[in-house]
């Protein structure tokens, strides 16, 4: 595989071909905020926080669907940028229902994480308020809609992971919601095997397991990576991997 | 079917023709048979019968003529006459004309027997004489049902001499050097387009027609895909030599029923005589057109979309690149082109990139098809060379302003285009002039305003438009839309206050900058462009809570005022 070079924020680095920026990038310990990227899965380019500069073109690109090319000069903080994303959390805390102090993901949220180190303190755009129905109908899993964020990150790892794809999204726009099969309650679905996949890569408090209460709801998605690396490697069992 | 036997298809549909002393051709594309075109058809048929004058007079159905709003249209085409074009025929009408043009020589227009006096045109009216139809060239003179009237005017041909005389690269050279761009909307150079597909390496390749035409009002694609289907067909097939693809999609949204079954039957007579399918006109090149309908989704006019959709996806855009050169239907190289870019291509190879050329500006060339709506005296469907003026388009074609009003405003692009005011109204219409007064061509939309239209209010109708079609895929355009929206209708409805309209600033530039799509960046286009040109009409909303255009009612009152009342 050949190796490219590229200059991030003024320092020349080297990159595989076919990588993309955003794995350069998290490589080198550059942080851009991501929502609907997670190792493992497809990309999406929904988000659109990990947005970076290029210079010449003068546009943006979401780096997480971008592959690396020879010579591109790119900048990942500027003004501009730290701005945008900022907007970008705000159209997505007035977008749903979000109320951190009473949110089973409180302390533990990506969205909530994202937007405190941004610094956002506060939102300017109006709530939009929606009424949105909660679905408690599964044995040991939860889905409120006033918590996601439309990143599809369940859908992609119960398609593609797990291979059940009970979940898609119906709508669109700002109606556009996560549904489980033919959008029926959770629990009357044949095709989920109940393996917790979604709820661990939710990023949300709109996944979450029955039991929790406030702030007790902690995710784990490495799971993602050893499914994927015993795959790869032939590891069929755990205690191999060690 | 070879070349000869087209030609002698050809000729033997003249003769007939030409056995008439008198031709009635009647629109019936969508806005004349909603104002009861069939019905007249129907008379002018019964009253054919009825004077047993079927071997002088004969009705032909046939697509839009031009000035829609007029309809129902007629046109009587009378051998050493001439040619008389009728508005707002009745069947009552139409039974009349049969017997006036069948039997006597007409008088002169001035002394027309009414009720057909007041209903003919004058044959100089510039709504005729400024327009040049390239693409429309056929449209209101043949039947789209019957392939024969295509090929009686030269139909097909194009097809014939690029398959025998042409190689496909000469073929994409032709396309290049004609200057062609592509009438979607952004104008990206068509043979350039074509070079790279048939470069692009795969052992399948695909030719889409993207005849999905979302944009509110506009009707460009669906009159040509009504009126003339075999060239929109035809520009597809020379496109699939070209590139060295053997399957062609067409796209139809899915309102236009119409369209949609005429380019069925299309598909299927020119399949029957070997014009398209198999061995076309018995040379080695094979191309099947399938015929898939959309769901009335404006984002599925995107091309990723839209492939998306002819795979059986959910109508959503993904990143390019890859771009469908590249990897397009199922990862094969696949040459997108709109409708209208398609219906060029016959023209092309037919006449030499040359004259093509020739036509238009130095970086526009060609024509433009817009459908003309809004506050002029005449609406419909026109074709014009690309460099006219805008104000040749509202005086001369579209017959100026009604009641004595001004002009304010020139709407082109739809949803992702802006408006043009009055100071500009000598600015050339071509892709360069437009894109530097903040507005597009766009695909063709054309919406002219008098003073009594309210700038805010249009912006505002345009945003909720992209709200309810965004797809909902990225942020900034599936909530900043939302937004965008909430804040016009702050400022229309009087309760804003100068920091909304900052925000709006700031939000349409940031939607603008970082939406995944076109839908998204370009859905600030209309908030930005009257911001630009009319920013007195917003602060009059907001400062003096006053519509100037008297189109708001701003009844309420800014939240901070009753919080320090
Ligand atoms: C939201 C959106 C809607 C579009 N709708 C249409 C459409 O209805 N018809 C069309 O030809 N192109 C449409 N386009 C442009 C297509 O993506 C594509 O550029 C075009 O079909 C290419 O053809 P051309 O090169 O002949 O213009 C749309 C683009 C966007 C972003
Ligand atoms: S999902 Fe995250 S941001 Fe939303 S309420 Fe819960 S903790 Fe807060
Ligand atoms: S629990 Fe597993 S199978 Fe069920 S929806 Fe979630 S990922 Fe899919
Ligand atoms: S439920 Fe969670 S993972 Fe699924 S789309 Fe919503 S926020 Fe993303
Ligand atoms: S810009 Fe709008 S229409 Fe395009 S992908 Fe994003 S949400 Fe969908
Ligand atoms: S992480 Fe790249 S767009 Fe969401
Ligand atoms: S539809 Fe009849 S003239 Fe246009």
């Amino acid at each position: 595989m050949s190796v490219v070079t590229l200059t991030i924020n003024d320092e020349l680095v080297s990159a595989q071909e076919g990588q993309t920026l955003l794995s350069v990038l998290q490589e080198r310990g550059i942080e851009v905020p991501t929502l609907c990227h997670l190792d493992g899965l497809s990309e999406r380019g929904g988000c659109r926080l990990c947005m970076v500069e290029m210079e010449g073109t003068g546009r943006l690109q979401a780096a997480c669907v971008t592959q690396v090319q020879e010579g591109m000069v790119v900048h990942t903080h500027s003004e501009r940028l730290v701005k945008y994303r900022r907007m970008i959390l705000e159209l997505l805390f007035s977008e749903r229902n979000h109320v951190c102090a009473v949110c089973v993901m409180n302390g533990h949220c990506e969205l909530q994480w994202e937007a405190a180190q941004i610094g956002m303190d506060h939102v300017r755009y109006e709530y939009l308020n929606p009424d949105l129905p909660m679905d408690a109908s599964h044995e040991r899993f939860v889905i409120d809609h006033n918590r996601c964020i439309l990143c599809t990150r369940c859908v992609r790892v119960c398609d593609e992971i797990e291979g059940a794809h009970v979940w898609d999204v119906m709508g669109r726009g700002v109606n556009s919601r996560v549904i489980a099969d033919l959008n029926q309650p959770w629990g009357t679905s044949q095709s989920c095997t109940s393996c917790g996949k979604c709820v661990q890569v939710c990023p949300t408090g709109a996944l979450f397991s029955k039991g929790a209460t406030v702030a007790e709801m902690e995710k784990q998605h490495n799971f993602l990576r050893w499914i994927l690396d015993g795959r790869e490697k032939k590891i069929w069992s755990y205690e191999n991997g060690k | 079917m070879n070349r000869s036997d087209l030609e002698a298809l050809a000729q033997r549909e003249l003769q007939r023709q030409q056995a008439f002393r008198c031709r009635i051709l009647c629109c019936a594309s969508t806005p004349c048979l909603s104002s009861g075109a069939t019905a007249v058809y129907d008379a002018i048929n019964a009253a054919i019968k009825e004077g047993e004058l079927d071997a002088e007079v004969q009705a032909v159905s046939t697509g839009c003529m031009g000035p829609c709003s007029r309809g129902p249209m007629v046109t009587v085409q009378v051998k050493d006459e001439g040619e008389f074009i009728y508005e707002h025929v009745s069947p009552e009408v139409g039974r009349q004309l049969v017997t006036y043009h069948a039997r006597s020589a007409a008088s002169p227009a001035e002394e027309l027997p009414e009720p057909l006096r007041t209903r003919l045109l004058p044959s100089d009216m510039p709504f005729f004489a400024k327009q040049k139809k390239v693409v429309l060239s056929n449209s209101g003179l043949i039947d789209p049902e019957r392939l024969e009237d295509y090929v009686a005017r030269g139909g097909y041909a194009a097809l014939a001499h690029a398959l025998r005389e042409m190689t496909p690269e000469e073929v994409c050279r032709e396309i290049i050097n004609s200057g062609l761009r592509g009438r979607g909307g952004a104008g990206y150079p068509t043979g350039l387009k074509w070079d790279m597909v048939r470069k692009a390496r795969g052992d399948k390749k695909y030719v889409i027609a993207n005849g999905d035409e979302g944009d509110p009002g506009a009707y460009m694609d669906r009159t040509l895909m009504e009126s003339d289907p075999h060239r929109v067909l035809e520009g597809m097939a020379i496109a699939g030599y070209a590139v060295g693809a053997d399957q062609g999609y067409i796209y139809v949204r899915g309102e236009y029923p119409i369209a949609a079954k005429r380019l069925e039957r299309a598909i299927r007579t020119a399949e029957r005589r070997g014009l398209l399918g198999s061995r076309i006109l018995d040379s080695n090149f094979n191309f099947r057109i399938d015929v898939r309908i959309g769901a009335g989704a404006f984002v599925c006019g995107e091309e990723t979309a839209l492939m998306a959709s002819i795979m059986g996806r959910r109508g959503q855009p993904t990143p390019r690149p890859p771009y469908p050169a590249q990897s397009g239907l199922w990862g094969k190289p696949t040459l997108i082109n709109n409708v209208e870019t398609f219906g060029n291509i016959a023209p092309i190879i037919q006449n030499g990139a040359e004259w093509f050329a020739s036509i238009g500006t130095a970086k526009s060339k060609g024509t433009k098809i817009f459908a003309l709506a809004g506050k002029v005296a005449t609406t419909g469907l026109i074709e014009v060379p690309m460099g006219i003026t805008l104000r040749e388009i509202v005086y001369d074609i579209g017959g100026g302003i009604p009641n004595d009003l001004a002009f304010k405003a020139a709407q082109t692009g739809g949803p992702s285009g802006g408006c043009i005011p009055a100071q500009y109204l000598d600015t050339p219409v071509d892709y360069e002039s437009l894109k530097a007064l903040g507005s597009i061509m766009g695909s063709g939309g054309l919406i002219i305003m008098d003073e009594h239209s309210c700038m805010v209010d249009v912006a505002k109708f345009f945003m909720e438009f992209c709200m309810d079609e965004s797809c909902g895929k990225c942020v900034p355009c599936r909530v900043g839309t939302v937004q965008m929206h909430r804040l016009l209708e702050r400022i229309t409805d009087g309760s804003a206050t100068l920091q909304d309209l900052e925000t709006l600033k700031e939000l349409c530039v940031m939607v603008k900058e970082t939406s995944l799509c076109g839908l998204g960046q370009s859905a600030p286009n209309p908030v930005l462009s009257t911001i630009q040109y009319f920013l007195d009409e917003y602060e009059a909303h907001i400062r003096e809570r006053r519509c100037p255009a008297g189109v708001c009612t701003l009844e309420k009152t800014p939240v901070t005022e009753w919080v320090h009342a």
